[in-house]
């Protein structure tokens, strides 16, 4: 047990003494790694070492050398990784190879020149940018709970208390009794981020209520909506803020116990929870006697299987407890009756990472940014159709406008190139969420805002679609998702989203007609009013947001027999265009079932009964003549 | 005075008071609403997956009635527009993916998905067919599965594992791929099922059923050089009345004999003879055991279910089951034994047929110990339902037959063997047996209401002459398994412990009519009571042909003869052996066994490694000869995994250096013996 209570002022110092000034940051993140980060360290370290130049690699190797080579976790700009950060001169160089390695080292590190092939060429200026500070997609954002990720290095748990760190849970320890942690949060309007929006201070402050001296504290890490990833990077960027936000949770519901529960599908996350938690057991940090408080406090991260639906609350609590994850009827909720029958709070990574900011800063800061009901920060995995994707984190109240325009950097077509007037509309919250258009382009995101709109901020998935895209399709995709994952328990979901699905695909096969199109909605919203847990109650959010907004793209594709966007290829026919045919034949060679006939140079036919609408021609062609393949 | 300060809610413009209601759903049961539901039974756990019991809380939307409590001042309504429209899309979803053969569904009359749909006003369904073709599942002795009907209510297996503490189905897969089934997909007769039937009677639909037997009876009816006999299990007489329109509760036995008389059944006998017959025997045990003090508690065996559980989850226990065969096996082996001789018929000839209140009694007929060459020694067993539809299905008209007696001898009975029909008739037709036997006097009252009742598990302590004896008296395998848990773990404080798998005994098997009604089990178990009192004897001693039988051809009590027909014997049914793989045989004699644990957990925790090094060790070491080393599975201690043994000594949470250290003290001990045997 610890005496002598932890000294975070005096560890920061030692770690700011031994940091050196010269620092070279490499993005280790899952999509870093995924193209290079790690052979490109190796290669930076070889340089580096050849070039003579004294270098200490990982900031938690306590000798003190010229120059410094951390990891980092992500900087959410993943579309342009390997990213390679150069401190104190802040020069990022974007999509960076081992073979540049030989070239950073000699040129900047030695001679301090800036390359600039390896710079960021900004959309709208077509310039090269020097530093993260100075491209759009960066500086229009509003960076606190991702504040840290992508500069510190995640493994040293030191770098993080030289941050601040920990002091908040220092703070919830030594000044604040459990029931005035309760009211800071919610006096800061925390609202949950894993998608409800619930006051996270109402939800402790049931739990502290409740009798019992067996409480737990769940992180809810089963980040699953497909294309959201903000959970992901904040616990392999920052996984002590996790850590500190479950302790100062456990502080104020009186828990002793923490698990976060994490898919298995985030490797690397785990590892770095993992990490993280043993060097704060190491240090003190977690365990008995907490700062000298008398609180005790652990973690465990515990890996899901991979089931969506273990995101819900409920069917978390019972994979946890080594059942099939199956949501159970609430009430009672888990803060009455949680994880093993006791009272437990449930929040998600975001959630618990703003925590500590917020009991080191105050709650009357918290509320300095965002709108009055929904105050902070949220941070959102933008794709899709825009120039810029990525991980971004914007106060709330900001426009979908500044959103994919200014931080994403506009609309772009299919193959990647700007295309200004191509803004169709934008999926936000998942599969669970809906979708928001033109109209909406200037409404100031919150979770209030959103509802009556039909969409939800979700966990923040934000999916940008261009002209290019059927709606119809878009609703499948996400149908079959909620189908693939409903856990088959209550009848509405799990059948409902079978049926639901199976009307679509007879929409997008001409095989729909009226009577199709009315009980897709009323089973649709049959399912929405009906189903037992939040799963299946949103699963139709994506139909009934995409028939309010675009029913007279359904109608097409049922009363026309056509597919507006010519996506949906058993409502296309089959044709050349007569203007940019030039007759090369590369079609009719392509062709795999003879379905195309032509003389060299002179317009090709594709004869319809025989075509099976492969694409193979419409790949070929250099001239783009060939539709509706 | 406001609906809060009144206790009452308001249903449908009804202000109805709140009593002890568990939930929503019972107060609006309560107020004379029948709310559908497929997943809601009062003694198993909340499910709320049909969605079928949604209710409209003024200002809280929709809710499930079966999950939420009723709190005074709630307005509720039971039937809004939107609330019908989404229970008739339910049950319409439920039908687009159901095999709808509802003519030819052994559930037929009996289903809720037909009825829902019926009462909803369903006449067309608006969805697509989508079921999946699941194969049938007809390995099991005693059930069917057709996963092609399943509802997913869940109901099956919320029951094997809520009431009976098994588990042998579970929800696997996702989405519309979602299927009850044994673990791995296996087939049901392949694993811990004890075919106790009570998913198939729970089951809403005919998605599990009873394994029928109907057509192999009716064609031996019809051959005619058999001679086909039957016995009616006690649960059966006050059972079969309901599906002819009679209440739970009414004795039909004469109109039992009557009907099968007129279906070709040459005579009709009773499991109760045969009961009075368990009775002595099993009472003749018990005191012999009781006196001697030694395996005790005694555990009845009557119960098909109970034995394939004890065999499967407590082979240790298995000593201190009862030896006797349960009462259809006794009639079984009896009658193999007497009527060849007493009709004047070749044994193969002779077809007994069963008929009972359970599902597991087809499984234990068909248990090879009953078996003599290709003759079983009971032929077939019909439940109660399916002699139902035989009657049916012969046109006899059961309601207005007259009453006609059983055949002797195996048909005479006293009460004490129509009571086993019901959970405590088997401890207190023991009491009446073994209490004049070990007070030599005669025994006047012959009722024991102290073990009587309905409680999962009760418990009573008679005074014979002084001598206490201590009675547990258990239904249901959960419960089961907690007794049986004490008596492994030694803390038992009973002497004889009677369990029954079904709740409520044998009147609640799983081969009876199917009832939804609250109180049925009960009625049918008051109906054997009173039949009790309406017979002339009441203890089974003092049954004339018991006596006579003895006399003429079981000789004594527990004797030579009486053993070879009337008891039986138990295997272990753990699926990992305590058989080890041997992995290094010594050639020497008196060698030291070691035998490391390579189960999952032990696996996990390093036990592979530890398996390693002491190969290594010991081959390095020149001791091959000396040693035999074995991976097993299990020491039952996977909490301290990994777990080894090195002679009689078990080392939990072991390590090389552990395991090395008891090798050399174990060596130490084994050379020191064979220099004293030396010496």
């Amino acid at each position: 047990m610890n005496t002598t209570p932890l000294n975070l002022k005096q560890i920061a110092a030692d770690f700011r003494n031994r940091l050196e000034e010269r620092r070279v940051i490499v993005c280790a993140g899952t999509a870093c790694v995924a193209n290079g980060a790690l052979s490109l360290i190796d290669a930076l370290v070889k340089n580096i070492t050849r070039a003579g130049i004294n270098v200490r690699v990982d900031t938690h190797k306590e000798e003190k050398k010229d120059l410094l080579l951390s990891k980092s976790g992500c900087h959410g700009f993943c579309q342009m990784g390997p990213l390679v950060t150069i401190m104190p001169e802040n020069i990022l160089y974007t999509r960076v190879k081992a073979d540049d390695a030989a070239e950073i080292v000699e040129k900047t590190l030695v001679k301090g020149e800036i390359i600039e092939r390896l710079l960021f060429v900004d959309q709208t200026t077509a310039k090269p940018v020097k530093g993260s500070n100075e491209i759009t997609f960066y500086n229009r954002q509003k960076r606190t709970v991702l504040k840290e990720c992508g500069h510190i290095d995640p493994e040293d748990i030191n770098e993080y208390i030289a941050h601040d760190g920990y002091e908040g849970a220092r703070i919830a320890c030594n000044d604040m009794k459990p029931v005035t942690v309760c009211e800071e949060v919610m006096a800061s309007w925390l609202r949950g981020r894993g998608g409800g929006g619930f006051p996270t201070g109402r939800k402790w402050q049931l739990t502290l209520d409740q009798p019992g001296a067996k409480k737990y504290v769940i992180c809810n890490a089963d980040e699953g909506d497909p294309g959201a990833f903000m959970d992901r990077s904040v616990m392999e960027g920052n996984p002590h803020a996790v850590i500190e936000g479950m302790m100062i949770a456990a502080r104020a519901i009186g828990a002793d116990e923490g698990v976060v529960y994490c898919r298995a599908e985030y490797p690397m996350a785990v590892k770095r929870m993992r990490k993280a938690i043993a060097d704060a057991r190491s240090m003190g940090i977690l365990g008995q006697n907490i700062f000298g408080s008398g609180f005790n406090f652990d973690v465990n991260v515990m890996e899901g299987a991979g089931a969506f639906v273990c995101g819900e609350e409920t069917a978390l609590i019972a994979s946890v407890e080594g059942k099939r994850g199956m949501p159970t009827p609430k009430p009672p909720f888990p803060a009455e009756s949680g994880l093993f029958g006791k009272p437990t709070v449930i929040n998600n990574v975001e959630t618990l990472a703003t925590v500590p900011l917020i009991i080191r800063n105050g709650a009357q800061w918290f509320r300095s940014q965002g709108t009055a009901k929904s105050p902070g920060t949220k941070t959102f995995a933008l794709t899709g159709h825009v120039a810029n994707t990525g991980l971004i984190e914007v106060p709330f109240g900001t426009s979908l406008r500044e959103i994919i325009f200014n931080i994403g950097g506009g609309i772009t077509d299919d193959r990647g190139k700007p295309m200004p007037d191509g803004f169709k509309a934008v999926q936000i919250g998942g599969p669970s969420g809906g979708c928001l258009i033109n109209e909406h382009l200037d409404l100031p995101l919150d979770f209030d805002s959103l509802l009556d709109k039909g969409a939800m901020v979700g966990s923040g998935g934000l999916v940008v679609m261009n002209k290019s895209t059927c709606m119809v399709s878009i609703a499948r995709f996400f149908m079959q998702f909620t189908q693939n994952e409903s856990c088959g328990k209550c009848v509405l979901c799990r059948e409902g989203t079978r049926q639901m699905l199976s009307m679509l695909d007879d929409i997008m096969a001409g095989n729909a007609d009226e009577k199709t199109l009315e009980n897709l909605e009323k089973l649709a919203r049959a399912v929405a009013r009906g189903s037992l847990c939040g799963l299946g109650k949103t699963a139709p959010s994506p139909v009934i947001s995409t028939l309010r907004y675009f029913r007279a793209e359904y109608e097409a594709h049922i009363f026309q027999k056509k597919c507006p966007s010519g996506q949906c290829k058993a409502l296309t026919t089959p044709e050349i265009n007569p203007a940019l045919c030039k007759g090369c034949t590369v079609c009719a060679k392509k062709c795999p079932v003879g379905a195309i006939s032509g003389e060299l140079k002179k317009l090709h036919k594709i004869d319809v009964e025989k075509c099976i609408k492969c694409g193979a021609c419409a790949a070929a062609c250099k001239f783009n003549a060939i539709l509706g393949v | 005075m406001s609906d809060i300060e009144k206790n009452t809610v308001t249903i449908n413009g009804m202000e109805v008071e709140i009593g002890d209601e568990r939930n929503l759903l019972e107060l609006i049961r309560k107020a004379g609403i029948e709310i559908p539901t497929f997943c809601y039974h009062s003694e198993l756990s909340i499910y709320g997956a049909c969605r079928l019991c949604l209710v409209e809380i003024e200002g809280r939307g929709l809710h499930a009635s079966c999950s939420i409590k009723a709190k005074p001042g709630m307005v509720i309504r039971t039937a809004t527009e939107e609330i019908r429209e989404i229970r008739k899309i339910s049950v319409e979803l439920l039908l687009a993916n159901h095999k709808v053969e509802c003519p030819t569904c052994p559930k037929s009359s009996t289903c809720k998905l037909e009825e829902l749909g019926r009462r909803l006003g369903i006449t067309e369904v608006r969805f697509k067919k989508t079921n999946i073709d699941y194969p049938k599942d007809f390995s099991s002795d005693s059930l069917i599965r057709d996963p092609n009907k399943c509802v997913l209510c869940g109901d099956c297996v919320r029951y094997c594992r809520e009431i009976q503490g098994i588990g042998a189905i579970d929800f696997a897969h996702r989405g519309k791929n979602t299927i009850v089934s044994p673990a791995f997909g296996k087939e049901l007769a392949k694993v811990e099922c004890v075919n106790c039937g009570q998913c198939a009677a729970v089951c809403p639909v005919g998605a599990i059923t009873v394994k029928p037997e109907i057509d192999k009876v009716f064609k031996a009816l019809d051959n005619r050089k058999k001679m086909v006999i039957a016995q009616i299990a006690p649960a059966v007489r006050v059972a079969l009345g309901e599906q002819f329109g009679m209440t739970a509760g009414d004795v039909v036995t004469g109109k039992i004999a009557a009907a099968l008389k007129r279906m070709g059944f040459a005579k009709v006998f009773d499991t109760s003879f045969s009961a009075d017959l368990t009775v002595i025997e099993e009472g003749t045990e018990f005191l012999n055991r009781f006196s001697k003090g030694e395996k005790l508690p005694q555990f009845t065996s009557c119960c098909p279910g109970w034995v394939k559980f004890a065999e499967q989850y407590f082979p240790e226990i298995l000593p201190r089951l009862s030896s006797c065969k349960s009462p259809q096996q006794m009639f079984g082996s009896l009658a193999r034994e007497v009527l060849p001789g007493l009709y004047g018929i070749k044994p193969e000839d002779l077809v007994i047929v069963s008929i009972m209140p359970c599902t597991a009694k087809k499984f234990e007929a068909r248990r090879p110990e009953f078996s003599h060459g290709d003759i079983r020694d009971v032929d077939f067993v019909l439940t109660t339902q399916e002699l139902s539809t035989m009657i049916e299905a012969s046109g006899v008209r059961f309601a207005e037959l007259e009453p006609e007696s059983l055949d002797l001898p195996l048909g005479f009975k006293t009460g004490a063997g129509v009571i086993f029909g019901t959970s405590g008739g088997v401890t207190e037709a023991v009491l009446r047996f073994a209490a004049e036997k070990v007070t030599g006097r005669k025994l006047e009252n012959v009722d024991f209401h102290a073990v009587r009742g309905e409680a999962g598990l009760r418990e009573a302590t008679i005074n014979l002459d002084g001598k206490e004896v201590r009675l547990a008296i258990v239904h249901g395998l959960k419960n089961a398994r907690k007794v049986a848990a004490e008596v492994k773990a030694g803390t038992s404080k009973y002497d004889i412990i009677e369990v029954m798998a079904c709740p409520g005994g044998c009147v609640g098997g799983a081969g009876q009519p199917v009832s939804f009604a609250d109180g049925t089990v009960k009625r049918r178990a008051k109906g054997l009571y009173e039949a009790d009192k309406m017979l002339q004897l009441h203890k089974s001693q003092e049954n004339p042909y018991i006596i006579e039988t003895y006399a003429k051809i079981l000789g004594d009590v527990g004797g030579k003869k009486a053993h070879h027909l009337l008891h039986t014997s138990y295997q272990s049914r753990r699926r990992i052996t305590e058989k080890g793989m041997p992995l290094l045989t010594g050639e020497g004699t008196d060698k030291l066994q070691i035998k490391v644990c390579v189960g999952t957990n032990c696996y996990l925790k390093g036990s592979q490694s530890i398996l390693k090094a002491l190969t290594r060790d010991i081959e390095s070491r020149g001791l091959s000869n000396e040693v035999d080393v074995q991976a097993t599975f299990c020491f039952e201690k996977c909490g301290e995994a990994p777990n080894v043994m090195i002679g009689d000594q078990l080392i939990s949470r072991c390590t090389v250096e552990k395991a090395r250290a008891m090798l050399d003290a174990e060596l130490k001990k084994l050379s020191l013996k064979a220099t004293t045997v030396v010496a």
